[in-house]
């Protein structure tokens, strides 16, 4: 039965991502502790590796309140909805060549359709609350990510122009017959959609509806308990998604790093490169066994063993499906689309963490009269590099190249207009807005 | 949770956006407002109108309990008024009962009672910088701060036992001699903090998003600080060359070389400017006199029960706020008869309004943080 | 849709278009107006499953995109913007009804009179079993065969944009 496969795939997701998600928080805690100099979660289970349990045990058991006003079935139904976009948008995303629960011939549309769809978890949210400031708050996330979709949907349209086809499946392969990842060619989309989707997500710098130290509400304010957490679990399935996208149509998807360099280790049909997720959960593996011993608590030493096996586990699948052609694909395919998810959120934690937040009319500012004007710029460039390389025959570096330093005079000259701008208001008396 | 609740305008549906002023309250339980503050804002659309800051809500009636304490009696109680620097409150209350006394600490008391205020306006400063970043969003920088105030309260405990409320100093000079090793530990931390600083520097001065939160905004001219009694750090800001560090010497200033920094426009990142670069000149101090502590006593020959002869006094030091001022009035007795202490961040939150006109606000958390005030200093 | 099960197809249609029809009505009949936004949403939504059961799946996500990512989004900010209280106070039912209940049956009289007279006008046109490549060829009607309406109607689009944000900018200031 054909529809057996997608129907199992979708299950797996749908039971999978949550504990994902969970841990992708416990990674933020993690890396936000070795950021600012301490260790974050250390007690429950090793170095805090069972915490996403605890929380998510925690926040089923706590009281959902409703406030007393409230549209009721509007109030249950808002995460609901935030968590189904989130979900679906999972349909269409390639883990590798295998695992992919539907190609879709508009897959790339789908994602955006379902995103676009996503702002009326939050905007249901923000009214259903009852609260006046809920909903300013509602309205402004919705207005942020409105905006910035426009921005991140042009960025992608470049990443397009160069694969030709929206389905995600073709736009792998043809960075596969490229010979080189789509970044390489539009280096100036991948940033636009990098800054464009920090703002989708509601991640800082741009978390101003989310940030308890602003004096305006946000639309979470009156969700608790299990309601709040199926609005957590859309928002970190969310950031997996748009890296996901990234990661697809940017950083080459399931393609190896180098994947056309094809030297093999001698005598052997294994590629030299190929070996590098072996060594990968060797070592992490290797690492859990190294520190069993040194966990205070006999359970913990009990579970860092267990990671370690499972690490172990895992680079055997790797070395195993070595020799077995039929599956290596799937699977290393599966480890370098998980490896650059998780490179890509690396940066997002990073940002979260290093920089102040921007105040709401600066991310409107940022978001329409830089980040708009920008990626129009970049599609048209890659359009003239594409007819440059196509029609008239010239070098890619040559035709790319040219692209890139035109868009970055481009960014430059509205940095500049905006910072005059900027300056003038300051300036002048402050009139009303 | 953020307390917020507006009063319902009489005559204006709820739902209406914008349209009309409201008032939106800031409650006195805000991540934000650094204390109990309760801050009424009054709105037009994103603009404020008009703001009042309601306090009282820490007042202990400090001023009341001196009436009935002896004058050592009644030091460790200014040590909780600005909590966050102990040191210096210590510091303006023993010179100004030394001052009503006529007595005088003797110079090896002075130059350690120099370096341990200007290691707790370091301690001030970085807490200030901390809260301050995190309120505008940078989650980071906190942590640093808070490290390298761990060093200096280390310090501290090893002077005198306790780390935030530390009753450093005594009327007369000081009780403890410096432990072993004092020396060392101030001069490591001297120079490891100049890195710090940088780090700092690094992750704010030049980063685009602070610049925009913080430039142009809950600006000050310097006429209206002058006008307000403003003192401190954010006078400074707004061009006004002003320390009594330099203008009227105490302690053992008066023997070492340092700046005075300032900035032109007033606004929050050139407070954010003057504050980096006290707590650079504030190292300098530091290395300087402990190359050379002098030898000596360090207690006054002053005797044991205090009894000033009845006159008034009133002294004020540079606190890492702003200008601290003690005015003691004595009776002939053991107890004075009035304290009243100048406490920096009160007058300085008169400015608040000011600065918020105008401002949008989002801008109103960053405008509270950048005054520096701690409330048990506001409320006493 | 073509090769999957006849079975399937007409359960699929049926719930699309029942869908479709139910919050169709609960739109029209509900008190309150987020509840009616909410349904209409449903409604387009349904519709665009419609579209897809016809594999024209570039009409589908563009239902999806426009109509309910971005019309009804601007539907929905304005309702949940806009003074309430008054609204919701009105009567929400005319005093046409009786007219409207007439208009119906007579609709439906002339609805059933032409089935009964030739019922074949409700048979379906043998609709493609499978489209061609939707995206490619909507883009080839836009950009090759319909150049200069697609070229005016950017135009025109444009001008309204840039004159309704000039109107808000005036009436504010």
């Amino acid at each position: 039965m054909p529809y057996l496969l997608p129907v199992f795939y979708g299950i797996v997701i749908v039971l999978v991502l949550p504990l994902l998600a969970g841990y992708i928080v416990l990674l933020e805690r993690k890396v936000m502790a070795d950021m600012q100099a301490r260790l974050g979660p250390m007690r429950v289970g090793p170095h805090g590796l069972l915490q996403p349990i605890a929380d998510a045990l925690k926040l089923l058991i706590k009281e959902g309140i409703i406030p007393a006003q409230a549209d009721r079935w509007i109030f249950l139904a808002a995460p609901l909805v935030s968590v189904t976009m989130a979900l679906l948008a999972y349909a269409a995303l390639p883990f590798g060549p295998v695992f992919q629960i539907a190609d879709l011939d508009i897959g790339l549309l789908f994602i955006l359709a379902i995103s676009s769809l996503g702002v009326y978890g939050i905007v249901l949210g923000g009214w259903a609350s009852n609260s006046h400031f809920s909903l300013l708050g509602a309205m402004r996330s919705a207005a942020q990510l409105v905006s910035y979709e426009t921005a991140a949907g042009l960025a992608l349209v470049s990443a397009l122009l160069l694969g030709g086809s929206l389905s995600m499946k073709s736009l792998v392969e043809a960075q596969d017959q490229a010979g080189a990842w789509f970044i390489f060619f539009a280096p100036c989309g991948f940033f636009i959609y990098l800054v464009a989707s920090i703002a989708e997500t509601n991640r800082a710098p741009f978390d101003l509806p989310e940030a308890e130290s602003e004096l305006v509400a946000g639309y979470m304010t009156e969700y608790s308990g299990f309601r709040w957490s199926l609005y957590f679990l859309a928002e970190y399935a969310n950031m997996i998604v748009v890296a996901g996208i990234a990661t697809t149509l940017f950083l080459g998807g399931w393609l190896r790093p180098l994947a056309s360099f094809h030297g093999h280790i001698l005598g052997t049909p294994i590629e030299i490169l190929d070996i590098f997720p072996v060594i990968v959960f060797l070592g992490i593996g290797g690492y859990c066994f190294w520190r069993a011993p040194r966990q205070p608590v006999q359970i913990q030493k009990l579970v860092m063993v267990l990671f370690g096996g499972l690490f172990l586990v895992l680079a055997m699948v790797m070395f195993g499906s070595l020799f077995v052609p039929a599956a290596m694909p799937g699977i290393h395919g599966a480890f370098w689309f998980i490896a650059k998810v998780l490179v890509y959120l690396y940066a997002f934690l990073w940002f979260r963490f290093t920089f102040p937040r921007y105040r709401f009319d600066q991310l409107m500012k940022l978001g329409w009269q830089f980040l708009i004007p920008l990626a129009l710029t970049n599609v048209l460039g890659v359009g003239v590099a594409q007819v440059l390389r196509q029609q008239l025959g010239w070098n890619a570096f040559a035709a790319f190249g040219l692209t890139l330093l035109a868009t970055m005079g481009v960014a430059a000259w509205l940095i500049t207009l905006g910072d005059r701008r900027d300056r003038l208001a300051a300036a002048a008396p402050a009139g009303g807005d | 949770m953020t307390d917020t609740h507006i009063e319902r305008v009489p005559g204006v549906s709820s739902t209406v956006l914008g349209a009309d002023e409201i008032i939106l309250n800031m409650g006195p339980q805000h991540p934000s407002t650094h204390g109990v503050l309760r801050v009424k804002l009054k709105l037009d659309g994103e603009r404020v109108v008009e703001s009042e800051c309601i306090i009282g809500y820490l007042h202990r009636g400090v001023e009341k309990i001196a009436e009935h304490r002896s004058y050592q009696q009644f030091a460790p109680y200014v040590d909780r008024m600005d909590y966050v620097a102990a040191v210096s409150n210590g510091l303006g209350y023993c010179e100004a009962v030394e001052k009503l006394l006529g007595a005088e600490a003797p110079i090896r008391a002075r130059v350690v009672r120099t370096i341990l205020t200007e290691l707790q306006r370091i301690a001030s400063h970085l807490v200030w910088l901390g809260t301050h970043a995190l309120d505008i969003g940078a989650l980071t920088p906190v942590f640093y701060c808070f490290r390298e105030r761990e060093e200096i309260l280390k310090i501290f405990e090893k002077y005198c036992g306790a780390r935030l409320t530390t009753h450093a100093f005594r009327i007369g000079g000081l009780q403890y001699e410096t432990y072993d090793g004092f020396e060392e530990e101030v001069k490591r931390f001297c120079v490891d903090f100049e890195h710090k600083i940088d780090e700092y520097s690094t992750l704010l001065t030049e980063n685009r998003i602070w610049v925009g939160r913080t430039k142009g905004v809950g600006i000050l001219s310097a006429e209206d600080a002058i006008a307000l009694g403003v003192s401190g750090p954010v006078l400074r800001a707004s061009g006004v060359a002003w320390d009594i560090r330099k203008a009227m010497p105490y302690a053992a200033y008066d023997l070492y070389k340092f700046e005075i920094p300032t900035a032109p426009s007033g606004d929050t990142y050139d407070r954010y400017i003057v504050r980096m670069e006290e707590m650079r000149q504030s190292r300098l101090i530091c290395l300087q006199a402990i190359e050379n502590i002098p030898a000596g006593p360090i207690m006054a020959r002053i005797g044991k029960v205090l009894k000033p002869p009845p006159g008034e006094v009133y002294h004020s030091i540079e606190a890492p706020k702003g200008e601290l001022g003690y005015y003691i009035v004595s009776d002939g007795s053991t107890q004075p008869y009035r304290v009243r202490v100048r406490p920096p961040s009160f007058i300085n939150l008169q400015a608040f309004d000011r600065m918020a006109r105008g401002s949008l606000v989002a801008d109103v958390v960053a405008i509270i943080g950048t005054i520096d005030i701690v409330l048990g200093e506001v409320d006493r | 849709m073509g090769t999957a099960p006849i079975a399937l197809q007409y359960g699929f249609f049926y719930f699309f278009a029942g869908l479709a029809i139910l919050c169709a009505i609960l739109m029209v009949c509900g008190r309150n107006v987020v509840h009616s936004a909410i349904f209409l949403i449903g409604s387009l939504l349904a519709t665009a499953g419609i579209y897809l059961q016809l594999t024209a799946e570039f009409l589908f996500i563009v239902q999806v995109i426009l109509y309910v990512g971005g019309i009804m989004v601007l539907f929905v900010f304005v309702i949940m913007l806009v003074n309430l209280d008054v609204a919701s106070r009105q009567r929400q039912f005319n005093k046409q009804v009786w007219l409207a209940v007439l208009l119906t049956i007579v609709l439906g009289g002339e609805l059933g009179l032409m089935t009964h007279v030739d019922g074949s006008i409700f048979n379906s046109v043998n609709a493609p079993q499978a489209l061609p490549a939707n995206t490619n060829e909507v883009a080839t009607a836009l950009f090759q065969t319909y150049m200069l309406p697609f070229e005016i109607a950017s135009i025109m689009l444009l001008v309204a944009m840039v004159g309704a944000v000039l109107m808000a900018k005036r009436r504010g200031a």
